[in-house]
């Protein structure tokens, strides 16, 4: 019996059952098919319930757009969506501006350096949000070590009031942030070849000409992915800003456990709750035409 | 060097036939191989020559199950394997970077296959050190595959694709990542197993004076088509067209067409007689470097040769052999080789001479 | 003169860059040794009152509990679902790769808020709030990127002959994946996992959700003890968890740095021209 094997695929390590009996363009094979259980989970557990909670949004208390009216009518509501930006605008600026010079500086040192800033840029990663959250509570506040240094110092005589108020939240915000900004930011820049300011130094640049004119704008697609990954994080913040903040300052994400928790409006908040989302996938998709995401994700370098 | 065998010798496995029928294999609209048959008998060393690109390794990995082809069939002793995965196919295969398991030790990495095959514990043991003392490794059992040299690996890599005792050995360029003289050293042991083992070799390079020193039998390849196939002698002395007589050996072409009497020049139209039977649809003319003689009087040169005159260009000397360079007022370059000392005096750089070689040296190619 | 000005502000700018990165360490962790109640700074006096109460409050001892199930379900999960998603990333054929690549990466992007009220909505219909089934579906979701990320980058450093050498020999797929693969990913395998368990471990946001009197993992029980008011006991537990996350990245660092090592010590001098 003479077969005649018609995939014309692009295969190999042959030993899988034949792939499912589905059109070409549909079509996994043996391989491809182990990122079904995955894909099904996902789908069921992360994908469904978010459509649950659009659906709440429009149905609950009544069906229609009735949630999202009471959210644009409402100037309080109004106002906590403008702080969130206003929020997150600060932070992502201020994170640019202390990641920038740390991750120059990285570039700079000898590699035991490098290692040690690098080291310090990953603890935070390793420590619960929770955790740095509460140090904060404890630094800031009125009888904490921020101000207690400060007064024993002489410098002043009455605590500085931090806790619940815009600083205070940016200081705890920033410091979350800090590290996701600096990565991909020191990652463009580890690439930049430093032979070209050496060129244009060469050529009659100053230094700090060669340095704006050359390296900044080379290291510009590093700087765009973190000022993105900050701002689209810096949203969605809960944790940091319900304990640093007052009420003046109050972010989506609190309002939304606000909402669900103490006025039990569930969908308000889911109608909150998908703004939300919207906007972050918006920013992502905007984001995606300068930057590619997947590789900064994946770094498989 | 050799080890003897007489205590350690494993079982003579008589080798499997593979019979190639009609096989092709596209990738998108890039064809790779082109209704291949090939026919490679049992025991024989066979190697698939080609330089990169022309599909020797596809079909390789097709005759180890690896890639599927679009079409024809792979037959082994007969029965159709084509659709049967590598897994069970039962082939010993060897690869370039040796792909020697670096979790495990060397004696763990030969003893692989026969775990598969569910082999007792304690004759794991000796095929295991027998494999071994094969290749002359039979001390380097603990060792990782990292702490060992290139040839000491692809030696580790040799053991394990033979102790299963396969009826076929696939081998891709193995030995193209070592030095010249490790390759050499290499070549001849394994023509040296292939002696003792009796199974069917199938050997894949590039390097033609690699497939002439090791074969039985050589397949030209060039893109995806086998350009012709036969013994190293058949091929050296015989080639049947001119990519093969330009790829395996040096050769010397002059191109032109066959008239009446015989061959024409296109470059001075000088007129060389041609052997009886020639092809007279060829295109070219060649003559292999050892039969082209020099000589520096015409007087020198018998009536019934071949003739051309020439200017030396270069003479070189290789320690067994001598190649000079020659130019033909034509402006065609050819090349004489002669083993020391037959070359005449006055075979200088500079040096118009005679070129000559007789009717029957030559070949009427396409 | 710039040049060396420059440099010196950059590095006491990076200098009190760093400490602030570190801060919340070094504050929580002395003060968690502090006697009084208030936490004051500096702590006057010393004591381990609070890590004692760790031990003697049963609610601490059942929301660690409750975390440590929690963390341990979702990370086994975790690793399941993504080393079989990475594999058919690496090496499989799929439709609308890029799509679903975008689904499995998508739960780091997510705000954690949406995430929580999702699946809260969606699990109070079923039953599954205030279960440690629940935790451990949502935490998975969280974790698993993590896992997918660190399992790619480890295949792909595989190299594809080592498998098929394998199968030359008589290994089919499922015993060349856990003879040769598996072993050659498992760094890659056990880091992913990590991440996974400390994910979860650490996680608040949903938690928060999803809690109640029924289940409650440990940070939840956590920020009901800052938010209302400082409850020191936090500090302490604080200080326990860092203890044991910087422990076990420490282990996995020191581990990989001793085999290095002891391969390296083994090693005679390598040539080509062996014989």
């Amino acid at each position: 019996m003479t077969t005649v094997a018609t995939d014309s695929s692009m295969d190999t390590m042959q030993g899988r059952p034949r792939p499912l009996r589905l059109p070409q363009w549909l079509r996994f094979d043996g391989w491809g098919a182990l990122v079904l259980p995955l894909l099904l989970f996902l789908i069921l557990i992360f994908v469904a319930p978010l459509v649950v909670m659009l659906s709440r949004s429009l149905t609950d208390p009544s069906l229609g757009l009735q949630n999202y009216r009471d959210l644009f009518a409402n100037s309080v509501y109004l106002r906590v969506l403008g702080n969130t930006f206003l929020i997150a605008t600060i932070v992502t600026a201020v994170t640019l501006a202390l990641a920038y010079p740390y991750a120059y500086l990285m570039t700079l040192v000898g590699p035991t350096w490098r290692m040690i800033m690098l080291g310090l840029v990953l603890v935070p990663f390793w420590t619960s949000i929770l955790v740095r959250s509460f140090a904060l509570v404890l630094f800031l506040r009125d009888t904490g070590a921020f101000n207690a240094t400060l007064q024993s110092l002489g410098v002043i005589d009455e605590p500085i009031p931090l806790i619940r108020t815009l600083p205070g939240v940016v200081f705890g915000m920033v410091q979350v942030a800090l590290p996701f900004a600096v990565l991909p930011i020191f990652a463009t820049m580890q690439n930049i070849d430093r032979r070209l300011l050496l060129a244009a130094e060469s050529l009659g640049a100053r230094p700090s000409g060669a340095f704006w004119r050359i390296f900044v704008p080379l290291s510009a697609p590093g700087v765009a992915a973190g000022l993105l990954l900050t701002f689209i994080q810096a949203l969605g913040y809960y944790i940091t800003p319900a304990l640093l903040g007052g009420p003046k300052n109050m972010m989506i994400g609190e309002l939304i456990v606000q909402q669900v928790s103490s006025v039990l409006r569930f969908g308000f908040a889911a109608a909150l709750a998908t703004l939300l989302l919207v906007t972050t996938l918006l920013l992502l998709l905007v984001a995606s035409r300068f930057v590619d995401l997947q590789k900064h994700l994946m770094r498989q370098t | 060097m050799t080890a003897t065998l007489q205590t350690a010798s494993p079982r003579k496995s008589t080798g499997a036939s593979i019979s190639i029928d009609a096989v092709s294999k596209k990738y998108g609209d890039n064809t790779v191989l082109e209704a291949v048959d090939l026919d490679i008998r049992a025991g024989e060393f066979l190697t698939l020559l080609g330089a990169s690109g022309s599909g020797k390794s596809t079909l390789l990995n097709i005759i180890a199950g690896f890639i599927r082809p679009n079409s024809g069939t792979v037959k082994v002793d007969g029965r159709d394997i084509t659709s049967l995965p590598p897994h069970k196919r039962g082939f010993g295969m060897v690869f370039q970077h040796y792909a020697l398991f670096p979790h495990m030790s060397v004696a763990d990495n030969v003893a692989f296959p026969l775990k598969r095959q569910k082999v007792a514990k304690n004759e794991i043991r000796t095929r295991v050190a027998e494999a071994l003392e094969m290749v002359e490794l039979g001390h380097l059992g603990n060792r990782r595959p990292a702490e060992l040299s290139g040839g000491q690996q692809q030696r580790v890599a040799l053991a394990r694709a033979i102790v299963f005792r396969p009826r076929v050995l696939l081998m891709d360029e193995p030995l193209g990542a070592l030095d010249k003289l490790l390759r050499e050293q290499l070549q001849l042991e394994i023509r040296r197993l292939h002696q003792e083992m009796g199974i069917t070799f199938v050997f894949v390079t590039h390097d033609q004076d690699e497939a002439l020193m090791m074969s039985d039998r050589i397949a030209l390849l060039r893109n995806g088509r086998i350009v012709q196939l036969g013994t190293p002698e058949q091929l050296y002395a015989e080639p049947n067209c001119r990519y093969s007589a330009e790829f395996v050996g040096a050769s010397n072409i002059f191109t032109g067409t066959i008239q009446a009497n015989g061959f024409i020049d296109d470059a001075d139209g000088q007129h060389y007689r041609i052997p009886e039977g020639a092809d007279r649809d060829g295109r070219s003319l060649m003559i292999r470097p050892e039969r082209l003689h020099i000589a520096t009087e015409t007087a020198f040169v018998p009536e019934s040769m071949n003739r051309v005159e020439a200017i030396v260009e270069d003479c070189i000397y290789l320690g067994s052999s001598r190649t000079v360079q020659l130019r033909t007022p034509a402006g065609r370059r050819l090349l004489a080789r002669t083993d020391v000392p037959r070359v005449p005096d006055g075979v200088v750089p500079g040096a118009r001479v005679h070129a000559y070689w007789d009717v029957h040296d030559s070949r009427v190619l396409d | 003169m710039t040049k060396i000005l420059t440099r010196t502000g950059l590095a006491v700018l990076a200098a009190l860059i760093g400490v602030y990165l570190i801060l919340p360490i070094l504050i929580v962790v002395p003060m968690s040794f502090s006697d009084s109640s208030f936490l004051s700074f500096p702590p006057e006096k010393l004591s381990l009152r609070w890590f004692r109460n760790l031990v003697d409050d049963p609610v601490w001892l059942e929301s660690a509990w409750a975390s440590l199930k929690v963390a341990l379900a979702s990370s086994v999960c975790s690793v399941v679902l993504g080393v079989l998603a990475a594999l058919a990333l690496v090496r499989g054929r799929i439709p609308f790769r890029n799509t679903i690549i975008a689904v499995l990466l998508a739960p780091l992007i997510v705000p954690y808020v949406i995430i929580g009220l999702a699946a809260y909505i969606a699990f109070l219909q079923l039953g599954l709030t205030q279960t440690t089934l629940g935790f451990v579906l949502v935490h998975t979701c969280l974790a698993v990127p993590y896992v997918v990320i660190n399992v790619v980058a480890g295949l792909v450093a595989v190299d594809r002959r080592l498998e098929m050498a394998a199968m030359s020999l008589g290994a089919g797929p499922v015993t060349t994946f856990f003879q040769v693969t598996l072993p050659l990913i498992l760094p890659s395998v056990l880091a992913g996992g990590l991440f996974a368990f400390f994910t979860s471990w650490d996680e608040v946001v949903t938690a928060i959700f999803l809690s109640g009197p029924e289940v409650t993992t440990l940070p939840v029980q956590m920020w009901s003890g800052i938010r209302v008011q400082i409850d020191p006991t936090v500090a302490a537990i604080s200080t326990l968890v860092l203890l044991v996350v910087f422990g076990s990245f420490l282990i996995l660092g020191l581990t990989r740095l001793i085999r290095r090592l002891a391969r390296r010590r083994v090693t005679g001098p390598a040539t080509n021209t062996g014989a």
